[in-house]
């Protein structure tokens, strides 16, 4: 089976703090991965370093067999891993369609003259991206806001920006940091099932996410995660049957029977 | 998926009145591409007859002052507004632009069109040295790094007798001829400043409006979504920086030759922070912003001539007022990461929709 992400061996300390301990992960081409686990359990932390912004303390992340570990979060971008983040992070005062616009940044590839003179390649380009933007709109159920400022959407249509964002890259592997956080039970639903149309139509999807219910419906394989090491992983059934995830998150004693 | 829930909000949710209902009613006009085209015409027709009108030489040199501060004021905004780093030497760059030139026309008898864009060339190389060794830095760092570099640059042009004449400075710079014509009156000059500056504004529209400048307004507005998408924020940076740059060496090298004078007293930090106090009240992050803040310090300055040294403090005042009034400027992107960039005097976000009351308790 293909790898399209695999974790070795990932350490991530801050001074005394471990944050993240020796967690190995392989995610398979075509999978929704879910990463779970209490409030800091280092679960941003090692997504983080997955997309580059910060570099492990030890181990090593393979993308499609190529070593991407300590490349800037541009680089990875560009190799085809897009994301969104846990505090969305929209362009606030642009537009839906400027945000998506820059999602565009790689795929694109005028410069100074063809900008000056309105080259060939600009014209080409811009109407390339005019064209792709307005079907990743189409795409996610936003072309009514196209012209609406970021900023003054309301918390889970900005979500579906980022996402529309993070998809104008047409990346191979899709990163998502909560992203169901602050949603009402209807919105999650929608959410999930946008998520899984996006899988069905190719995309590799992780998904950082402390919501149970939409963790077990939506992924096909779980990482539990707490105080920076795994726990657990496997499939939904196997993950709500483990012992040591229940304990992390409903604490120890005399938990669903007697089961200690 | 759900329209149902979220309507988009109308454009139309305020009627605006008076004098705003003019103006809004003004710039819808000039968004017609063919009104756009007809202002145009008029706009650069008016700005080339006027050095017929035979006006005394000392409104022309006013005019040519302000025609060459919109170069400036608009290269330091490409930089601050646009980018969002914080540049406050830009008097450096164009120092180098105007010694470049004007050494190149004294000891090597260079033409002055060749010159010039030597000139931007090398005070781009300066700008890419000072730009490398700052791009991790951010706000108040980045600009405690370049008032330092103008003012090194120009304490090596101080002392460096040989070449630039130190404390004397350079004289005799000769006047630019083309087609037999010898540019070394203000009414000739005022061409060459009204040339330079429309390429300057036409050139950097476009960039802006480019990917390129797309890549710009990202890194301002947050630079760590922008890298999440691929936007090379180091290498954006320094291409922005050195676009600035280039475009204050051009400034300083078409002004050398328009003075015929020039001392490295002339490129100290008050003139760094001459140019940005008109990107300031003109308007960061607008194109038309250092336009107007060009012609507004640079009538002010006429006016409070009388009060010599003291207008400094009118200056200051000026900033301050702006700053807490309006802190995106006159003609003001209020539209972004800029307008809220006041100095913690107050805070003003007016919620332009509805729905953004609903945002207000996150992120």
């Amino acid at each position: 089976m293909a790898y399209i992400l695999e974790a070795k061996g990932i350490c991530k300390y801050f001074g005394g703090l471990k944050a993240v301990e020796k967690v190995d992960m392989r995610i398979e081409e075509g999978h929704i991965f879910g990463i779970i686990g209490p409030n800091g359990a280092g679960k941003t932390t090692f997504f983080n370093i997955c997309a580059g912004v910060y570099r492990p303390t030890a181990g090593r992340i393979l993308f499609q067999e190529k070593d991407i570990t300590g490349l800037p979060p541009e680089a990875i971008a560009r190799l085809g891993i897009a994301r969104t983040f846990q505090n969305i992070q929209l362009f606030r005062y642009m537009t839906v369609l400027e945000n998506i616009k820059i999602g565009f940044h790689i795929r694109t590839r005028s410069g100074f003259i063809s900008a000056i003179f309105h080259d060939r390649r600009y014209r080409d380009e811009e109407a390339f991206i005019d064209a792709e933007a307005a079907r990743v709109l189409e795409k996610v159920g936003l072309a009514a806001f196209r012209d609406t400022l970021a900023s003054n959407l309301p918390y889970g249509l900005q979500r579906k920006v980022e996402i529309a964002r993070a998809l104008a890259l047409k990346p191979k592997l899709l990163l998502l940091d909560e992203p169901v956080a602050g949603m009402n039970p209807l919105e999650t639903r929608e959410l999930s099932d946008f998520i899984l149309r996006l899988n069905r139509e190719g995309y590799t999807i992780v998904v950082i996410e402390h919501d149970m219910k939409f963790v077990m419906s939506t992924c096909d394989h779980i990482l539990v995660l707490n105080f920076g090491q795994k726990i657990c992983e496997g499939d939904p059934a196997t993950v709500r049957r483990d012992h040591a995830v229940n304990e992390a998150y409903f604490g120890k004693g005399l938990v669903m029977g007697g089961l200690s | 998926m759900s329209q149902n829930i979220h309507q988009p909000p109308k454009s139309s949710a305020k009627e605006p009145s008076g004098l705003r209902a003019g103006l809004v009613r003004i710039t819808a006009l000039l968004e017609r591409p063919a009104w756009r085209i007809t202002f145009t015409i008029i706009g650069i027709t008016f700005l080339a007859v006027v050095p017929l009108l035979n006006l005394q030489s000392y409104y022309m040199g006013v005019l040519c002052r302000i025609l060459m501060y919109t170069i400036l004021a608009g290269s330091l905004n490409v930089i601050n507004g646009y980018s969002g780093q914080f540049n406050i030497g830009h008097a450096g760059f164009y120092a180098i632009g105007a010694y470049a030139s004007a050494l190149l026309s004294l000891k090597l008898g260079v033409s002055f069109w060749l010159a010039l864009p030597l000139a931007g060339l090398l005070a781009m190389l300066v700008g890419l040295v000072v730009a490398l060794p700052t791009l991790r830095l951010r706000g108040i760092y980045l600009a405690i790094v370049t008032l330092g570099a103008s003012e090194i640059i120009r304490l090596i042009i101080l002392n460096w007798m040989s070449l630039t004449g130190g404390p004397n400075g350079l004289r005799g710079i000769p006047a630019p001829v083309l087609f037999g014509i010898k540019f070394s009156r203000s009414q000739q000059y005022y061409y060459i400043f009204l040339v330079l500056s429309l390429i300057f504004f036409f050139i950097s529209k476009r960039v802006i409006n480019s990917r390129i400048g797309r890549a710009w307004i990202s890194i301002r507005e947050d630079e760590t979504a922008a890298r999440s998408l691929g936007v090379e924020a180091m290498r954006y940076k320094a291409l922005n920086f050195m676009y600035g740059a280039f475009w204050a060496g051009i400034a300083g090298g078409a002004f050398s030759p328009y003075f015929k004078f020039i001392s490295s007293d002339m490129f100290t930090l008050d003139e760094g922070f001459n140019i940005l106090s008109m990107v300031i009240i003109g308007g960061q992050g607008t194109l038309a912003g250092p336009i107007v803040g060009a012609i507004i310090v640079n009538f002010l300055t006429e006016f409070l001539r009388p009060i010599s040294q003291y207008r400094m403090v009118v200056y200051a005042l000026l900033i301050i007022a702006m700053m807490w009034l309006r802190p995106q400027g006159l003609v003001g992107a209020s539209r972004s990461v800029l307008a809220e960039r006041n100095i913690g005097l107050r805070r003003r976000r007016k919620p332009t929709a509805p729905a953004a009351t609903a945002v207000k308790g996150d992120s």
